[in-house]
């Protein structure tokens, strides 16, 4: 269980998490939607290290991540593919999947190759190709195979349909629905909300840096008005 | 006469890479260059005569001196120029500390070799001399050919080829993303310093041997060569730094056999000049500078 409590974070004085709290049992699917600004991209950074808490909790299952280096975080099964895809271009297909196992260091292999390539097809037909080289929604894909490799605890990810074609989106979140039924726990970024309430079994919606709403995916969806309230035209895209 | 001189172009041109492939490694991991790689060089050499003149043999001189220049590049990475990159702005700041670095580490060498030339003991490296189709060749010269061939394949093979090389490149290419997967881009700095570092340390010994003539500032014209090297053979590339030293090796060598000695530099820097408005990368460098490229 991902357990985050009071969290604060500020870049130079500004404040961008105002105290979230929040929670993503095991197996669970969690989505956060949040108007561009909000502090989404922030709350995964603060958990995977990135950028430093202010104040605050992060445990998993119990343990604290709150001031450990992203790569210690990784190896604790905390696995991010953070927005915008962030291949490295430079290495093919295959050498993005083998790093993705660095952080394997003292946690049983769940995910193999293998599945992978099952998951994603086209990434093994391409597994020779440099990862730059690929279309957005195949970097997508590689993105969130790279996260696989190191057998996730709990799989972070940061609008996985930014800037994609709806056919390549679906495809996506195709493979969100299967990981979901595996059993695997994640946490959903997503400016759609749509999309993220279909994938996920609870939701919260972060404004301005502070949890301004929380409920049921399936409530959260039938209920336009919150929505509409916090994310306006964006609701229904 | 001619292949004679290619040939000595292409040992003291293997040589370079040795120096320039370390140097070009850590400009392509970094962005930073590390004016402190001459002395670095200068540092192995020291190494390699002091372990010798203190009775060792030439190989364990050799082996101290890769390791030590490899401990005190990785020092220099740590003590200029980690601050430095988190604090952002780097770029300027790391040439400041490492000419600093520079002095200091030349300053200690003149003052333990009261600045004097020192030189290895004589037949510390057996004196054969190879002929063969006319041509002249000293088991030195194919050793200098042999070690530097040696080194520069296993340092490609390394970067390219291994899990250590993928996550050099993995955090080359996107720091971020790097320390994300589980990399910790500190260890991978510490290690590329420490290969540069000996690397250079490893071409500082084989030049103390091949102009038997080792001083505290052997460093500074290498490292000048160092820079024409990878701006020829393209800002980053390991590949192009090793081609370039070659024709850098091979060129050099001619023009002092064949042209008046004050247009050695003239002429190479001339050349220079030349492949790079035909090139402006240089010879395997990619639209923007940095990062290991020249994979394909
Ligand atoms: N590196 C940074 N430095 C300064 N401010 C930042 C930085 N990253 C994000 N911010 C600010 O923090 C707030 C939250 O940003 P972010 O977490 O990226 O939002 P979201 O992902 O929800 O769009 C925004 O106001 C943004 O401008
Ligand atoms: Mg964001």
């Amino acid at each position: 269980m991902l357990e985050i409590d009071r969290l604060e974070v500020r870049y130079s004085g500004i404040e961008a998490l105002r105290g979230v709290s929040m929670t993503v049992n095991s197996g669970e699917v969690v989505a956060m939607i949040g108007p561009n600004g909000a502090g989404k991209s922030t709350l995964l950074n603060a958990i995977s290290g990135i950028v430093p808490a202010h104040a605050g909790h992060i445990r998993l299952d119990g343990r604290e991540l709150t001031v450990l280096p992203a790569w210690t975080v990784s190896a604790m099964g905390v696995l991010h593919v953070p927005e915008g895809r962030q291949v490295f271009a430079d290495l093919t297909v295959l050498e993005n999947l083998q790093l993705g196992e660095t952080c394997l260091k003292s946690r049983p292999r769940r995910t193999t190759l293998t599945d992978v390539y099952d998951l994603f097809p086209i990434l093994r037909e391409r597994q020779a190709q440099l990862a730059g080289s690929l279309s957005g929604g195949q970097q997508q894909m590689l993105a969130i195979g790279r996260a696989l490799m190191g057998s996730p605890e709990i799989l972070l990810l940061d609008e996985p349909s930014l800037g994609l074609a709806p056919v390549i989106i679906a495809q996506v979140f195709d493979a969100l629905r299967a990981l979901r039924a595996s059993g695997l726990t994640i946490l959903l970024i997503e400016q759609n909300a749509h999309l993220a309430l279909q994938a996920s079994d609870r939701a919260y919606i972060i404004d301005q840096g502070r949890i301004v709403h929380s409920g049921a995916s399936a409530d959260l969806a039938q209920d336009d008005s919150v929505i509409a309230h916090y994310l306006g035209d964006l609701a229904g895209a | 006469m001619l292949i004679q001189q290619l040939l000595n172009g292409l040992v003291v041109g293997g040589v370079y890479a040795l120096f320039a492939v370390g140097f070009n490694l850590v400009f392509g991991i970094q962005r930073l260059l590390n004016l402190a790689h001459g002395a670095i060089f200068m540092t192995g050499a020291f190494v390699a005569y002091y372990t010798v003149a203190a009775g060792w043999p030439l190989w364990v001189g050799f082996i101290l001196a890769a390791i030590g220049s490899g401990v005190l590049a990785m020092l220099i990475e740590i003590v200029c120029f980690r601050r430095l990159r988190k604090s952002g702005d780097a770029e300027f700041g790391a040439i400041i500390s490492s000419v600093g670095a520079s002095l200091v580490i030349m300053t200690v060498w003149q003052w333990i070799s009261k600045t004097q030339i020192v030189r290895f003991p004589f037949e510390t490296f057996p004196v054969i001399i190879f002929r063969f189709w006319g041509l002249r060749v000293s088991a030195l010269q194919l050793f200098m050919a042999g070690a530097a061939l040696v080194i520069v394949v296993l340092m490609a093979w390394f970067v390219y080829r291994t899990s250590f090389g993928r996550r050099v490149r993995a955090v080359t290419g996107n720091e971020k993303a790097a320390m994300l997967v589980g990399v910790n881009p500190n260890r991978i700095y510490n290690q590329t310093y420490f290969l540069s570092g000996a690397l250079a340390g490893a071409s500082g010994v084989l030049v103390g041997l091949a102009f038997n003539n080792i001083n505290y500032m052997m460093g500074e014209p290498y490292l000048m060569f160092g820079f024409v090297i990878i701006i020829l053979g393209g800002l980053g590339s390991i590949p192009g730094a090793l081609l370039a030293s070659l024709i850098f090796g091979m060129v050099q060598t001619l023009t002092i056999a064949f042209l008046p000695s004050g247009l050695t530099n003239a002429f190479i820097f001339f050349a220079m000049f030349l492949i790079l408005l035909i090139r402006p990368n240089g010879l395997m460098g990619k639209e923007e500078a940095g990062a290991l490229r020249g994979r394909r």
